[in-house]
């Protein structure tokens, strides 16, 4: 099917149709064209520590088991028999020696050989070869500090050119907070559906400062780490400068640069052990990393679908398409491994009472979601794009930090997004995936 | 205790619940909050597809470890109570409209001092036009003895689902 893309989505217009969000085509095309090249986040080692543990995850619609062999060896595997698609896995978690399918037992060790075939003599010999039959597994895999990478595309450029300059932002968000690289833990999953489009859900991580009115009711009351004077975060960001920077590649993201001289700000003010960690982990982190302790982070998403929040809360968020109109979502919440236990509980406490379905900040956004999908269906809305115009041209390239920065609040990390989404659903190569022809960083760098 | 002590204090506290159950229907949170003790645990695990034999070791999360729906206390309930009530929390406005059935109460234990009471919920909650939710489970109540009446010291609440069938948890339990 040939969708009229390039009328349909327009960044440079900074208008984009509604029937990307809605209709069940682009929803097909999204899943055969994009989901199944581009990098996915698929969990953390954290979680599977030992030989033998598995995780169970999703890549776009589709169910994966993250495996850890017998040998050490990290794998992805398409979560389906190959006998006769039964869902191999159907725990969450665990550890095994092999994953023995439900319906006819055949059984896979956990490098995803087929081992067992039940009366393979005298049903199988000499047809079937088992090395031809082993689970499903993704081409490309990347761990970085700790997280799980994966990509359906055997061609996928390696994840590190992937990510470009985008990768100093979310070594912000995995990074230890005083400044050791890597060192997070996942303390804990959400995982919610919700009918909703799941690009509402990634573009307002992409930097949607402008929708802060609509979380006025978490700000008013109090619930940040600080408690009552705390809004709904610490302000740790006073002095600095707010940055939206755009990536070639698809990411998009709101961080913050701090001026050169730049002190630690009292955080979690209820708590003196806690703030007196973090003034301790602020001084490192800035003798440990110089000038690029400048960059704090707020929130991000990694094209397509992997959102972040940096600091308050902390974590990664993939929004997995569930059909055109329902995702569901999977918040997977990091903390510094060695962090004392007092800290992660207070942390923990505050991701809570954040995030997700339960929390207090994310219930607005919910809210928002659902009804901007819903009320986007119709015949005569349909008619009727969305406006991305806000702060057209109002950027600086590579200044003062790699990317293109704007120095306001704007719709350049979704206009940018969206012309790679365009680029994804036309099957361009990945010469033009990675933006080469509009990479002026990278040209930079080089 | 005898047998008719118990069955009146069975009574008194299935008064109690059912009164409670009144308020947050009746949409009067800040009644609701005075009859939360000071000390209040407010839990909700996350419940975990487990290997049969794992159930009570892994299928849900604990009380005081990691993330689940709720782990919290009086001060962030009264945070969400006060947030509903700000009118602009997009999320519960227009409030949803809420119902909360209480049923299967057994006294699990009976103290001087607290009972602690198990029974089923069944929460049915519409919201705006078209969204329904229902949430079903089973609670286990710490109630403390206070004069006449009762605080809730404990609540866990094992809602049967996994992955959250919901889009939120705007609503208290
Ligand atoms: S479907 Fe798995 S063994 Fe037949
Ligand atoms: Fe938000």
């Amino acid at each position: 099917m040939t969708l009229p893309i390039d009328q349909l989505i327009d960044p440079q217009r900074g208008i984009i149709s509604r029937e990307i969000f809605v209709s069940p085509e682009f929803h097909k095309e999204e899943l055969e064209k994009l989901f199944t090249r581009a990098w996915l986040f698929v969990g953390h080692v954290s979680q599977i520590p030992k030989p033998g543990d598995f995780y169970t995850s999703r890549m776009g619609e589709e169910s994966v088991i993250l495996c850890r062999d017998s040998r050490g060896e990290v794998h992805v595997f398409l979560n389906s028999c190959r006998h006769r698609g039964m869902k191999v896995c159907r725990y969450e978690q665990g550890n095994t020696s092999l994953f023995v399918c439900p319906y006819h037992s055949w059984s896979y060790t956990t490098d995803g050989k087929l081992q067992g075939v039940p009366l393979y003599r005298s049903l199988y010999e000499g047809v079937l070869n088992r090395e031809e039959w082993s689970l499903v597994e993704v081409p490309r895999l990347h761990i970085y500090k700790g997280t799980v990478w994966a990509s359906w595309d055997p061609e996928a450029p390696d994840f590190l050119t992937y990510l470009g300059g985008a990768v100093d932002h979310l070594d912000q968000v995995l990074d230890c907070r005083d400044g050791r690289p890597g060192g997070s833990e996942v303390i804990g999953v959400h995982k919610w559906v919700l009918p909703t489009n799941w690009k509402f859900a990634a573009e307002n991580f992409l930097g949607d400062t402008y929708h802060n009115p609509s979380h006025r009711s978490v700000d008013m009351i109090g619930i940040g780490p600080s408690g009552e004077k705390g809004a709904r975060r610490d302000n740790e960001y006073a002095k600095g400068q707010h940055v939206w920077v755009s990536f070639p590649q698809g990411h998009g993201m709101h961080s913050v640069w701090m001026p050169e001289e730049f002190g630690y700000q009292t955080t979690y003010a209820q708590y003196p052990e806690v703030d007196e960690y973090f003034r301790h982990c602020f001084e490192e982190r800035k003798r440990r990393q110089g000038v690029k302790a400048r960059l704090m982070p707020f929130t991000g998403n990694l094209f397509p679908n992997t959102s972040y929040h940096g600091r308050q809360p902390r974590g990664l968020c993939v929004w997995h398409p569930h059909g055109p109109t329902e995702t569901e979502a999977w918040r997977f919440f990091l903390v510094d491994a060695d962090a004392p236990a007092a800290v992660k509980d207070v942390l923990r406490r505050f991701y809570m009472r954040y995030s997700g379905p339960a929390g207090m900040t994310e219930q607005d956004d919910m809210e928002n979601w659902l009804y901007a999908t819903q009320s986007s269906m119709g015949t005569i809305a349909r008619r009727y794009p969305f406006n991305y115009q806000a702060s057209m041209g109002a950027y600086k390239t590579n200044d003062p930090i790699p990317g293109d920065v704007s120095m306001q609040i704007t719709d350049q990390t979704p206009r940018n997004y969206y012309r790679v989404y365009a680029r994804y659903l036309k099957g361009d190569g990945w010469d033009s995936l990675l933006g080469r022809d509009v990479a002026p960083m990278q040209a930079a760098a080089e | 205790m005898s047998t008719i002590e118990r069955l009146l204090l069975k009574q008194e506290i299935e008064d109690f619940l059912y009164l409670e159950a009144d308020l947050l229907d009746g949409r009067k949170f800040r009644d609701w909050l005075d009859l939360l003790a000071e000390d209040l645990v407010y839990f909700m695990p996350i419940r975990r597809n487990v290997k049969f034999g794992q159930h009570d070791e892994k299928e849900n999360t604990r009380q005081g470890e990691g993330i689940s729906w709720f782990d919290e206390d009086k001060w962030t309930l009264t945070k969400r109570v006060e947030q509903v009530l700000t009118g602009v929390h997009y999320a519960e406005e227009p409030l949803s409209r809420v119902t909360h059935m209480v049923s299967n109460i057994r006294l699990l234990d009976v103290t001087p001092t607290e009972v602690t009471v198990g029974c089923r919920f069944l929460v049915y909650q519409n919201r705006v036009e078209y969204e329904n939710y229902t949430f079903i489970g089973r609670r286990t109540d710490v109630l403390r003895r206070n004069g006449e009446s009762w605080l809730i010291a404990k609540r866990e609440l094992i809602l049967e689902q996994n992955v959250l069938l919901a889009k939120n948890l705007s609503i208290f339990f």
